[in-house]
């Protein structure tokens, strides 16, 4: 491309004189690609780097104290043989799965919500974010102290129901943590959604009232398509995002999650930090890395499908 | 939306105040507990305001080194938001202006980022930051939370400086400007609304980081504030008052920035992802 673009100007050197003037400074007054340097250099440190370097490290024994050795694939059978890789796996799919479910409908109904124009729901939308501006660290402590089966809002309050073992019964834990993960990021996505929604030419909802649409029709015939890159968007982030959940599972469970929560990244943590298995560690790094990109990818072929339909369908 | 504000919508507005709900609870809790005082917060009704709240568990936190850690939460976001949206600035002005394959390819690679969570190169950063004696310093936060917040930080910018129009580059150029004068006079200050998003948004990320912090720092010096409302955890063990003042007093810096950028916090937080 650049050989193209560039070859024209040099042919063109016996036109006269100002002109070739005027095209060689546009050309060469590019800003430089060194520019991008500092950025590509960073990035490249810090982000790329790593990934190699885990996946070097996955073929070496590694106690974090003393130096690496060579363990040829080792790792890679003996920790994708392993129970709690097997039950990371089978947990990280059941929380992946299971908070998408909870959190798309939610987030699509307060987004489309959000959206309406009243004031009353601007100031919803601005307590409903509130959430967000909290680390993870701030959210797993609340919920640690409201959930507390002896000093927290259970025993408090005298109501029973809330008072069970909820962080330490396996499968209350899970959702739990399903519902904390809705908690934290409903917000963002409802964000999303009420910007797609926003999005919509007003005439289509006119034109929707007009031919006496009700809420559900006008909901399925004109806002459901319209929003359909939005939907795919929220999918890919929540599923990622719900893939690599640590911080708060890390802080609820005080540092030591049972294997009721132990989903891949938690295991990978445990495997490397506490168990100091640096290359078990590694090997479920790169899974996890691959499983994000199997993700976005999937999804970004899948929806080839809905980017090839008219978002102004219908009009 | 005009057309759904002339039909009232009672099941959205149930379902939106039931939310309201779910989300207020806890942050409710967590402030009123944090004025309880420590002995007879439990025997107290916990979703009722205290009869005689104190400000005991906030001097507490004060008390155990809370605002070194601040400090150190400030470094390491300001530090990290600086240089990454300056960097980010200048590859964005290359990405829309050049039209060599090396911008187009560095786009591509620098969005390819976007994909890889940051949770899989914990114990190779581990490893590279020993090595490199950074281990338990600012620096090992700050230098791979700039690696992660470039490439959407990039995405917002050439999204942004995509719109500034061709002539104004050109007739600086036809001014004789260069490349630096072009980007400090006209990029800058025309981009800065997108700056001000993408710098409120990267500062959010940072502020809240946790597994860098968890990893690659170990000392009390180093601790930034995620990092210290876990230890606190472990200090104050049962003492849910201080723990939640903890809480409180660590959110009041972003809820502030949160206050007086919402707006451009908003738009950051779809402006990456809803193009």
């Amino acid at each position: 491309m650049s050989v193209l673009t560039r070859a024209p100007e040099t042919i063109s050197s016996p036109r006269p004189l100002h002109e070739t003037a005027v095209k060689g400074r546009l050309k060469k007054d590019e800003p430089s690609s060194l520019l991008l340097l500092p950025a590509l250099v960073l990035y490249a440190l810090f982000v790329v780097v790593p990934l190699a370097v885990a996946l070097y490290l996955s073929f070496t024994r590694w106690d974090a104290i003393s130096d690496p050795t060579w363990a040829g694939f080792d790792n890679w059978f003996r920790i994708l043989a392993s129970d709690s890789f097997v039950n990371g796996l089978m947990l990280s799919v059941k929380v992946v799965v299971i908070s998408w479910l909870v959190q798309t409908p939610i987030s699509l109904f307060i987004g489309v919500f959000i959206a309406g124009k009243q004031r009353y729901r601007a100031v919803l939308a601005t307590l409903f974010f509130l959430p967000l501006i909290l680390s993870s660290a701030a959210v797993a402590l609340a919920f640690k102290s409201i959930l507390d089966p002896n000093f927290g809002l259970g025993a408090s309050l005298g109501i029973p129901w809330l008072r069970q073992d909820w962080l330490g019964d396996p499968d209350l834990i899970l959702v739990i943590v399903i519902f904390i993960i809705a908690w934290q990021f409903v917000p963002f996505h409802s964000l999303l959604y009420q910007a797609g929604v926003r999005q919509i030419p007003p005439s289509l909802f006119e034109a929707a009232e007009l031919d006496g649409a009700n809420r559900l029709q006008t909901f399925v015939n004109v806002t459901w398509p319209q929003i359909r890159n939005t939907v795919v968007t929220s999918s890919t982030i929540m599923l990622v995002g719900s893939l690599t959940y640590f911080d708060v599972i890390f802080v609820l469970t005080g540092g030591v999650p049972g294997f009721g929560i132990r989903i891949l990244p938690v295991d990978m943590y445990l495997t490397g930090f506490a168990a100091n298995d640096m290359g078990g560690a590694s090997v479920l790094a790169m899974v996890l890395v691959a499983l994000g990109l199997l993700i976005a990818s999937g999804i970004t072929s899948f929806s080839g499908f809905a980017k090839m339909r008219s978002q102004q369908e219908g009009m | 939306m005009s057309v759904q504000s002339r039909r009232p919508n009672v099941l959205g507005a149930v379902g939106g105040f039931v939310w309201l709900a779910v989300i207020i609870v806890p942050i409710y809790y967590v402030v009123i507990t944090s004025l309880r005082r420590q002995e007879g917060y439990f025997t107290d009704n916990q979703l009722l305001p205290p009869s005689n709240p104190t400000l005991e568990s906030y001097a507490l936190v004060l008390e155990r080194g809370f605002l070194l850690y601040l400090g150190n939460s400030v470094i390491v976001t300001v530090a990290t938001v600086a240089v990454t949206v300056a960097v980010s600035l200048m590859a964005a002005f290359v990405i829309v202006r050049s039209t060599r394959w090396t911008a187009r390819v560095s786009f591509t690679l620098l969005l390819m980022g976007l994909a890889i969570p940051l949770q899989a190169t914990i114990v190779p950063l581990f490893y590279m930051l020993s090595k490199a004696g950074l281990y338990d310093s600012l620096l090992a936060i700050i230098l791979p939370s700039i690696g992660f917040a470039i490439p959407v930080t990039v995405l917002i910018l050439v999204n942004f400086v995509r719109d500034i129009p061709k002539e104004l580059f050109e007739s600086m150029r036809v001014d004789g400007s260069g490349q630096w004068r072009i980007l400090w006079s006209l990029v800058f200050p025309l981009a800065r609304p997108a700056i001000v998003t993408v710098a409120v948004y990267d500062a959010l990320t940072v502020w809240n980081g946790f597994l860098f912090a968890l990893v690659l720092t170990q000392s009390p010096e180093n601790r930034v504030l995620p990092l210290s409302l876990w230890t606190f955890q472990g200090e104050f063990n049962v003492n849910v008052p201080g723990i939640m003042a903890a809480v409180v007093l660590s959110t009041l810096p972003i809820l502030a920035l949160y206050i007086l950028g919402r707006r451009q916090l908003v738009s950051g937080m779809t402006a990456g992802f809803s193009k």
